[in-house]
């Protein structure tokens, strides 16, 4: 999707606004993060290890309380209604689906089987179904010759396509994706975000991704945002973050001249604290 | 607040190394000992002491035994039962063979003749995991129990099957048979308790400890890294089956005085000590006294005040006890899935972290 088509469709599909999520009744992981994603976009979330990329996508999910995490400020609407009460399961319903980090497939299932169970919640029969398996079949060309393999024995990037695909089974709205790239060889990094774009495109599937490689996922995003420390610093299109000196110094590792220390930037974080 | 380490400064590594680093925390654990060894045998009549604190304390031993094995290695084990057997029967072989021993040596020599014992079981344990390892144990469950039942020489071919204690003094006082008195029962087993605790405390943070817990969280990698299973695990059973033993042979010689196997070990021994440890906290000394406080004495307390306070008849208080024990337990675990010592140590948090939330 352009720029251009963004600014046209302006309506926000998923808006997180401010939340603050505590791990364990005393750790803070979230400061206050807010964020929006219109309706057919792919928006990719960016940050180091431990910046809350996967707190946010597990606060928007409702994953947070297995592992006695919690929202205690802020709200999160999908379609204009608050989803924060919603469980995991009546999200899929609501066609928000996220395919975890670490790929968890049954592994004791086969892929067919692994792909069937997404459409758990359909309920408008068979038929449809088979026909989204034969869709993501087509998009995974890969999955369809191992379709009776059991999912353990695949490879890290096959069992990363059915759990895209399982998700995709569920006809879902929005697809949180949590480091697609995690563990793949960089050509087969390139081919998911390549099907991930596609999906977009010709599926109207909207994305939230949470991605360490910002140079491929400022690449095929339209909107980024930039998490520090739980919270966010910097968001704006990809085309504008791939131009900023700090994202291109920090984290796309492209340096004009001079390397810079991280440590001699903290004034602009400070700064930006009392900016969000 | 008043829990808080500011000011606290460690010159030494030693210090920082120390048992309970923090100043609070050692005054709390000198405060319960003085309570325990000096005030509570004054304070308390010979009820308190001999129904209620005396199976207190042993259980806790028995629940600190378990975890060790299950909390703190992770292999669940559904053998407790048989293994206090082994510790009360090897007890009873020993008091009535060698008596001129004295008690306390024979209560650690019979821990470990359970310790063995427990190694052999626990041999299994290398190949199978989980649930099938809490049925391998259970077969040792039965199986002992079926020994202690059917072998004569185990219960010197007494008529009945049961055993008694014979009289046993430490230094002219006596310790178990009738004659006992509640304080010098309490005072023994309460110093063993704290002596095993203590070292539980200090074996589970150490290398063996470690090593423990890397099995638990996730053996494959604590092998790749150098853990040795066999070692690991075998050791776990060892140390567990010697307090397990421990606690078994002071439920018969101090607690009971006399006791038949297939009712005073059998798999409900198991399955109590079990929920102590569930209750309590798996991993955690402070865990298995507050499960066992949750499972002998609350129950005692219920029906104490029911039938004492509320004139209520002792049958239906039995049956309200039971109900009002099992909605707390649930409770319990829906509130804290982790167990009474995770509750703890998050208000310990809270405390610290006062006045602000996080």
């Amino acid at each position: 999707m352009s720029e251009a088509a963004i600014a046209t469709s302006s309506k926000i599909l998923l808006s997180v606004n401010n939340i603050e999520v505590i791990y364990d009744h005393v750790i803070l992981v979230l400061k206050g993060v807010s964020l929006e994603v219109p309706e057919q976009g792919i928006v990719a979330l960016l940050g180091a290890n431990g910046a809350g990329k996967t707190t946010t996508l597990k606060s928007i999910s409702n994953l947070l309380r297995a592992e006695r995490g919690d929202i205690t400020k802020g709200s999160i609407e999908f379609e204009g209604e608050r989803i924060d009460k919603l469980t995991s399961a009546q999200l899929v319903q609501q066609g928000v689906i996220q395919v975890m980090e670490g790929r968890h497939c049954f592994e004791h299932l086969t892929v067919e089987e692994n792909l069937l169970t997404g459409a758990y919640t359909r309920r408008d029969g068979n038929a449809a179904i088979n026909r989204d398996l034969e869709l993501v079949y087509s998009y995974f060309p890969r999955l369809k010759k191992r379709n009776r393999a059991q999912a353990g024995y695949t490879s890290g990037g096959e069992q990363q396509m059915v759990a895209i695909g399982r998700a995709l089974m569920s006809r879902p709205k929005m697809i949180l994706l949590d480091e697609p790239s995690m563990g793949l060889a960089p050509q087969l990094v390139e081919e998911i975000f390549e099907i991930v774009e596609r999906l977009n495109r010709d599926e109207g599937v909207t994305f939230l991704l949470a991605e360490q490689n910002t140079n491929i996922a400022l690449r095929y995003a339209d909107h980024g945002y930039i998490l520090e420390n739980g919270r966010v610093v910097l968001d704006g299109s990809a085309a504008e973050l791939r131009e900023n000196t700090d994202v291109k110094e920090f984290y796309l590792g492209i340096s004009e001249g001079e390397r810079v220390n991280f440590r001699d930037v903290k004034h602009y974080r400070r700064r930006k604290r009392w900016l969000t | 607040m008043i829990y808080r380490e500011t000011g606290q400064f460690k010159a030494h590594y030693q210090d920082d190394q120390a048992l309970f680093p923090i100043d609070q925390d050692r005054y709390v654990i000198f405060g319960v000992l003085f309570v325990t060894f000096a005030l509570v045998p004054y304070l308390l009549n010979e009820y308190w002491l001999n129904a209620i604190l005396l199976p207190f304390l042993i259980y806790s031993l028995a629940a600190l035994g378990l975890n060790i094995l299950t909390g703190y290695c992770g292999q669940l084990s559904l053998g407790t039962g048989g293994f206090m057997a082994v510790g009360a029967f090897s007890v009873y072989k020993l008091m009535v063979a060698f008596p001129e021993l004295g008690f306390i040596p024979l209560v650690l020599l019979s821990g470990l003749i359970t310790a063995a014992v427990g190694t052999l079981f626990g041999l299994p344990s290398l190949r199978i995991k989980g649930f099938y390892l809490a049925v391998a144990t259970l077969a040792a469950q039965f199986f002992l129990i079926w020994l202690f039942n059917k072998v004569g020489w185990f219960f010197n071919y007494s008529a009945s099957g049961m055993i008694n204690a014979p009289p046993m003094t430490i230094f002219g006082v006596i310790v178990t048979g009738p004659e006992a008195n509640g304080v010098a029962k309490y005072y023994l087993v309460a110093g063993i308790v704290a002596v095993f605790a203590l070292a539980a405390k200090n074996i589970a943070r150490g290398r063996i400890g470690r090593n423990w817990m890397a099995i638990r969280d996730m053996d494959i990698a604590a092998e790749l890294i150098g853990v040795r299973p066999l070692v690991a695990k075998l050791s776990a059973f060892a140390v567990s089956s010697f307090y397990v033993g421990m606690a078994g042979a002071l439920y018969f010689a101090v607690w009971l005085g006399s006791a038949e196997p297939t009712e005073a070990f059998d798999i409900n021994q198991s399955f109590l000590v079990l929920f102590m440890i569930i209750i309590g906290g798996l991993g955690s000394v402070l865990g298995s006294f507050l499960g066992a406080a949750f499972l002998v004495i609350m129950p005692i307390l219920l029906k104490n005040i029911m039938v004492d306070g509320f004139g209520t008849d002792s049958a239906l208080a039995a049956h309200i006890e039971i109900i009002v024990v099992g909605v707390l337990i649930i409770g319990f675990l829906i509130v804290e899935p982790h167990g009474l010592a995770r509750l703890w140590r998050i208000a310990k948090e809270k405390m610290r972290l006062w006045p602000f939330p996080y």
